[in-house]
């Protein structure tokens, strides 16, 4: 039976497993949106822009882990979605975004809202389509959602010319897609996780540097299986936040520019060091050639290419890092050389120098009783949601602060851009992540700055009655180029200071949110627990001090372990 | 160090601008490139001349190979192959050079390709340095054009 190419991709998307669209219409899009309208079975999310409607299925995805969908249109609703793509792309996020495009007799014309957008993305996407055919829609359409959700994920944009959803076709039975140029390695080599497994037994200083890769792949358990069966600390990076509960004796947190003390000397100091979905990131390494100096390196990680792309790596594993540390803790359980009790008493001296390190600088603020410290705001909320909630981030100070002071216990509950660093990603993410978990609290943590990037999404929020929580840390600042400028550019505080910005509470209650302000550490409690018995969207604006710092900090371009403190 | 890198891929409109796109976004470079359809008429070989230390030449192989069209990445310089290019030149040939081009041209075991009352213009295959020989032999006599083709190369068969 012939059927619409919009009707056969809606009915594709479905056959994909697609709840949730995050869109904007627009002219080309007329027919994809009139079949959407017959399908309920379908969310569709309005957003009000469409850079938010990519962060926002990158949330869903995040949250999910299944690939989250945006659905745009030409020329200007396509260049919209570029950040959001790009984002996506930095932290490896399984989305696919439709894009419409003009009709395939007008490509190339200039025609009116035609943009190259396959052009335009080729290198922020995992790959890109333009369909030119009604024949090849829905095998496309099925490639791309493969390329997305596996191997290395990432963004995958699929193009539609109006003329093409407007074609008629016969659906095309649904088959596993097979593709001859594309087939992620999964499986580690034996020989390579005999060589790691080695290389464990003999380290007496081993650290584990954990990265988004943990999470992407769901192995967060098998990570701990690991840590807790050898002793070995785990420290993550941005993106590995939760893969290891953050509040386990064994965690070091964060490292890198702004992670801890201890966990950055353990780095230093480590004569073995486990990478496992991490990619060695500048912003993890500071400077390169000091960055693990001692030690030997292992890396699991899917995608070959960030395997000694920065770093050498004595001991590469290419592979999905749950099959990689199923192997290794399946060697251990074989192992006649591993004693398990011997191994966890060869760490003792280790562990108690990274206590040491712990106790001479632990992560922490000088708590002030008259102004709000944003850090006390963040402790406040990690005990006031007894760590359960999901928390996204905008980009600077707020997104660090989140990072030190929310210890995250559980994967998929830290949602920030992290290698691009996008401001603005936070409200459309707390909307993707609370469209896909309607019982959890999610809560963004946001700067004055980065708010103003994408606070008309305030409405969409308010339209799926999603009841997230927004905290700004307000301090009248572009805050974390002005804590740079006050560090190495002589605190001119050149175009950081924001002299004029909105009254959150009454811009809150425009959009018929709820917004509450505390201007003193007395009021802070109160107001977090106000928002959280909240039934709707709140902006909590903490009048924070103004020139508080992120530390530890890592100057750029010094190596990790010099440190400014305070 | 140059390394010749062979790359099998799709023959997919767009395929080359990620190869392309791939060397200018990532800073590497790319000193000639080649390419044309092979004898499966959807698949391309392109074969590419780049400079590097091993690690840059590691990465450039690791993110051709991460392409989704690419089936297969090789570099030439790991095994034995054969290197061509081919040379267009149109050279002055007047009465008192027109013998001395066609010596140099017997020479590389050129051929002349076209002829006018003050030129010839000359075809040149070889390798990179041959072909290089033959432009600087015959650029004293005086050359107005040329054209290089990139090099393209082949694996050699197991000889036993």
């Amino acid at each position: 039976m012939k059927m619409k190419g919009s009707q056969a991709l809606i009915k594709c998307l479905k056959e994909q497993g697609v709840k949730v669209i995050f869109g904007f219409p627009g002219g080309v899009l007329l027919d994809i949106y009139d079949e959407l309208f017959r399908h309920e079975d379908i969310l569709h999310v309005l957003v009000r822009h469409e850079q938010a409607a990519v962060h926002a299925a990158d949330a869903y995805a995040r949250v999910t882990g299944d690939v989250g969908v945006a659905l745009v249109t030409s020329g200007p609703g396509a260049t919209n979605t570029v950040t959001g793509i790009a984002s996506a792309y930095c932290d490896s996020i399984p989305i696919v975004i439709l894009t419409g495009q003009v009709p395939t007799k007008l490509i190339g014309n200039d025609a009116f809202q035609e943009v190259d957008i396959v052009g335009i993305t080729r290198p922020c996407t995992k790959h890109n389509y333009l369909v030119k055919n009604i024949e090849d829609l829905i095998p496309t359409i099925r490639e791309a959602f493969h390329i997305a959700r596996t191997g290395r994920p990432g963004p995958v944009l699929v193009d539609l010319p109006k003329d093409v959803v407007a074609a008629m076709l016969n659906y095309p039975d649904p088959k596993v897609v097979k593709m001859r140029t594309y087939r992620p390695t999964y499986e580690p080599h034996p020989g390579q996780i005999e060589k790691a497994c080695q290389a464990i037994l003999k380290a007496k200083k081993p650290v584990i540097y954990a990265g988004g890769g943990v999470i992407a792949s769901n192995s967060n358990l098998e990570l701990t299986e690991l840590a807790k069966k050898l002793s070995i600390p785990v420290t993550m990076t941005l993106m590995g936040l939760g893969g290891f509960p953050g509040t386990d004796p064994l965690s070091l947190g964060m490292l890198g520019m702004h992670g801890t003390y201890f966990a950055n000397m353990a780095v230093a100091e480590c004569d073995l060091l486990i990478a496992i979905g991490s990619r060695f990131d500048d912003r993890v390494t500071g400077r390169i050639d000091a960055f693990a100096s001692n030690a030997k390196i292992i890396h699991i990680d899917i995608d070959p290419s960030s395997i000694s792309k920065n770093v050498h790596v004595e001991i590469p594993i290419v592979a999905d890092c749950k099959h990689a540390l199923t192997s290794i803790n399946a060697w251990f359980d074989r192992a006649s050389e591993f004693n398990r009790d011997a191994e966890v008493h060869k760490h003792i001296p280790w562990l108690a120098q990274i206590a040491e390190w712990r106790a001479l600088h632990p992560l922490g603020y000088v708590y002030d009783e008259n102004i709000i410290k944003p850090q006390f705001v963040v402790q406040k909320l990690h005990e006031l949601t007894e760590g359960n909630a999901i928390i996204s981030t905008e980009v600077g100070q707020n997104q660090m602060w989140a990072a030190q002071f929310y210890h995250f216990n559980l994967p998929r509950a830290f949602l920030t851009s992290g290698g691009l660093g996008v401001m603005g990603y936070g409200l459309p993410a707390a909307i993707g992540a609370q469209i896909a978990a309607p019982g959890r609290t999610v809560i963004d943590i946001a700067g004055d700055g980065s708010i103003q990037m994408n606070i008309q999404e305030l409405a969409t929020a308010r339209q799926y009655k999603c009841p997230v929580k927004i905290a700004i840390l307000n301090n009248g600042y572009l805050g974390m180029v002005r804590q740079w400028q006050e560090l190495f550019y002589h605190k001119q505080y050149s175009h950081t200071v924001l002299d004029v910005g909105p009254d959150f509470v009454a811009l809150a209650r425009a959009y018929g949110a709820v917004g509450l302000r505390a201007t003193k550490p007395s009021e802070v409690e109160p107001v977090i627990k106000e928002a959280l018995a909240t039934d709707n969207t709140v902006i909590m604006d903490f009048v924070i001090a103004r020139e508080e710092g992120v530390y530890p900090m890592v100057p750029a371009g010094n190596s990790t372990t010099e440190m400014l403190l305070a | 160090m140059k390394h010749t890198i062979s790359v099998l891929l799709l023959n997919k409109p767009g395929v080359l601008s990620r190869v392309t796109g791939l060397f200018s976004g990532r800073g590497f470079n790319i000193e000639s490139l080649s390419v044309a359809q092979t004898l499966e008429a959807e698949v391309s070989c392109l074969t590419l001349v780049t400079s590097g230390e091993d690690s840059i030449i590691e990465q450039i192989t690791k993110q051709l190979h991460k392409l989704i069209d690419v089936i297969k990445v090789t570099d030439m310089n790991e095994i034995e192959h054969v290197e061509r290019e081919m040379v267009l030149i149109r050279v002055k040939a007047e009465a008192h050079t027109r013998a001395e081009v066609l010596r140099v041209i017997d020479i590389f075991r050129g051929k002349v390709v076209d002829v006018s009352p003050k030129s010839y213009a000359v075809e040149v295959t070889g390798s990179t340095s041959k072909v290089q020989a033959v432009i600087d032999i015959l650029r004293p006599i005086g050359i107005q054009e040329i054209v290089r083709t990139g090099t393209i190369a082949m694996v050699r068969a197991k000889k036993y």
